[in-house]
């Protein structure tokens, strides 16, 4: 156990910071903790940890995603016209849509990989695209999502809230398993060293469209929740979670130099983050003050994972 | 002279005034007044916003590093000028531009102590301390927006003309010559670009790299406080956000006009030629009245296809 903790310094770190916060929003909260809060707390954070998954997998391969809240607003809008009908259309529909988010994904690796552009510029252009397309769906925001289904993704299971059971589903039945396969592996490689990964042989192409792939489809299935949440399509969602989801990344533990961190480390940033503004929320902190405190905290959070820096025995390691 | 333009000059750096020219020819054909010179020079001095921010931006991105902290370091400038000139006390009037460029250089050393001494990476540090501007910001005008006005200067700054050519483009035109000359003749601009290349052997040669970042990043916070002062001035007011939709424009201007992403390589003229191109490009997609959803659409693939084009030709060249 103690081993795990070591080896595991950063998301140990992240997690008892979650608990603190959680603690206290839940001991300031006027409800307390009533499942109530607890699932309107759990759905905000599962929508920016979905988004900061899909970013984990550009940022662990050393790239980083500047399209995930694109790709979010057009998985929304396009949700916003599938999920709705019969219960077959619904099912297809769900799969259209993360498949909508694996594609964008797809093209921004394949232009990446076979155009030989940095990923920074790449997702910044294709970003650009994908809320057009999303505006071409939803103009105005509109559409309608099966609200039978949207409560049964966003309320709770025998008191525990259904964010929390896919949160769980996505670190235990997902990555736990996939970071033991060889992709899983080829990832960190690949962000580790990329001359290293291809000299032991890893198809680094592959692996790279592959990472992107995930971000993709881990954008679309932040879309997907985003639509259970509000039921409606809107094209103007996208700025905001692109770039929260870097900084819950960065919050939680990964290292924007690739390589480094976990799935479950860019999860409990993005908690971090959620919880840090409902906090505010609750807090007394009169509402004028409050995007200011939230920036300070962010900034405070960000210059403490910095520290590192001062364990540093020699200059030169500093240039990493 | 001609050393200093000829290593300004590279085919690269090229490729955005080509990509201009193509875009007033095509335009042409749908809209002959493109061919006009009132529009020409109203897009020359529309351009100079765009370019002080991607000017400032440049420098950063020589180092190997990104400011995401420019929209609200624009907005902040803004609303600091407006309203100092808006107390109608004439020395806080005339104090309004110089005010707001310190604050520009201010916040660029915050940027810079983050990346240089806490070695947070600059994506991360400058979105933090954009936030934290946003934050005041909103604490400080209550959430609407700034109540102020500008001063005669900054509207002669952003609407005044000079022998037929707007001013604001000429106040571009100069920030650009002024550093590409420190870029390409002091040792400071050597020591940019090397620490975009290589930071570690930057400093083993005996380079203060701090220092470097931290002028770098005060550059920019120039850069993007003079483009807010005048974009204030050519609005007459601030307002909330108004900086928002200037980022990601300003980082592909930078990218269009050859400067790499990952530091050490490009420059300022290509910046220019990048700021031109995305202005004419928003501007004519505009004039032909396309919609909001297939502007973002075509901006997005003309991008993307320079792009290619650029990394294409390389491949070749090889």
């Amino acid at each position: 156990m103690l081993e795990y903790a070591k080896s595991n310094r950063r998301e140990v770190i992240a997690a008892a910071v979650l608990i603190v916060l959680l603690a206290t929003y839940l001991g300031t909260h006027p409800r307390g903790a009533s499942t109530y809060v607890m699932t309107i707390w759990a759905n905000q954070c599962l929508i920016l940890g979905l988004a900061a998954c899909a970013q984990f997998f550009a940022v662990v391969v050393r790239g980083i995603d500047l399209s995930v809240g694109a790709v979010m607003a057009l998985t929304n809008t396009i949700a916003s016209y599938l999920l709705d009908g019969s219960a077959g259309g619904i099912a297809l529909g769900m799969i259209a849509v993360v498949g909508a988010g694996a594609l964008c994904g797809l093209l921004n690796g394949a232009i990446i990989v076979f155009g030989r552009i940095q990923p920074i510029v790449v997702t910044l252009a294709t970003a650009s695209i994908f809320v057009g397309l999303a505006l071409l769906l939803r103009p105005t925001p509109g559409g309608a999502v099966n609200y039978d289904l949207a409560d049964a993704m966003t309320l709770d299971v025998l008191g525990i809230p259904t964010a929390l059971i896919i949160t769980a589903v996505v670190v235990f039945a997902f990555w736990l398993p996939f970071r033991r396969t060889g992709l899983g592996l080829g990832l960190y490689a690949l962000g580790s060293s990329e001359q290293a990964a291809f000299q032991s042989g890893i198809d680094t192409r592959l692996v790279r469209l592959a990472a992107f792939t995930l971000a993709g489809i881990f954008a679309g299935l932040a879309g997907l929740f985003y639509s259970f949440v509000t039921t409606t399509g809107d094209a103007g969602i996208g700025p905001g979670f692109t770039l929260n989801s870097i900084a819950a990344v960065v919050l939680g533990g990964v290292l924007l130099r690739g390589g480094v961190g976990s799935l479950v480390g860019a999860l409990a940033g993005a908690f971090i983050l959620k919880t840090i503004a409902s906090l505010m929320f609750f807090s007394g902190i009169p509402s004028l003050a409050q995007p200011l405190f939230e920036g300070l905290i962010l900034a405070g959070a960000i210059a403490i994972g910095g520290a590192d820096v001062l364990r540093a025995r020699n200059k030169l390691e500093v240039f990493k | 002279m001609i050393r200093t333009v000829s290593r300004a000059v590279t085919l690269d750096s090229l490729m955005p005034y080509l990509g201009a020219v193509a875009l007033i020819i095509a335009g042409s054909f749908f809209f002959p007044q493109v061919l006009s010179v009132d529009y020409l020079t109203q897009q020359l001095q529309i351009a100079a916003f765009l370019g002080l921010l991607a000017t400032g931006a440049t420098i950063v991105i020589l180092l190997g590093h990104i400011d995401l902290s420019v929209p609200w370091v624009l907005t902040g400038a803004a609303i600091l000028s407006t309203a100092m000139v808006g107390t109608g006390n004439p020395v806080l009037s005339v104090l309004a531009v110089p005010a707001a460029l310190a604050f520009g250089a201010l916040i660029g050393l915050i940027n810079g102590m983050g990346v240089a001494i806490l070695r947070i990476p600059s994506m991360v540090w400058t979105l933090a301390v954009n936030s934290m501007l946003l934050g005041l910001a909103v604490l400080n005008t209550g959430g609407f927006n700034p109540r102020g006005e500008s001063s005669p200067l900054m509207v002669a700054m952003a609407s005044g003309d000079v022998l037929g050519l707007p001013l604001s483009f000429l106040i571009w035109i100069a920030v650009c010559v002024g550093l590409t000359w420190v870029l390409v003749r002091t040792p400071f601009g050597r020591y940019l670009r090397s620490i975009g290349f290589n930071e570690k052997a930057t400093f083993l040669s005996g380079v203060s790299t701090p220092s470097v970042v931290f002028a770098a990043f005060a550059i920019a916070g120039m850069c993007s406080a003079l483009g807010g002062v005048m974009l204030a001035g050519y609005a007459n007011q601030a307002y909330q956000s108004m900086g928002d939709p200037f980022l990601l424009p300003t980082i592909a201007a930078v990218v269009i006009g050859g400067t790499s992403i990952l530091g050490g390589r490009g420059g300022l003229f290509g910046t220019i030629g990048g700021a031109l191109f995305i202005t004419l490009l928003t501007s004519i997609l505009s004039v032909m009245q396309i919609g909001d959803a297939w502007r973002n659409i075509i901006f997005g693939a003309i991008i993307l296809a320079m792009l290619l084009f650029q990394t294409l030709r390389k491949g070749a060249a090889q």
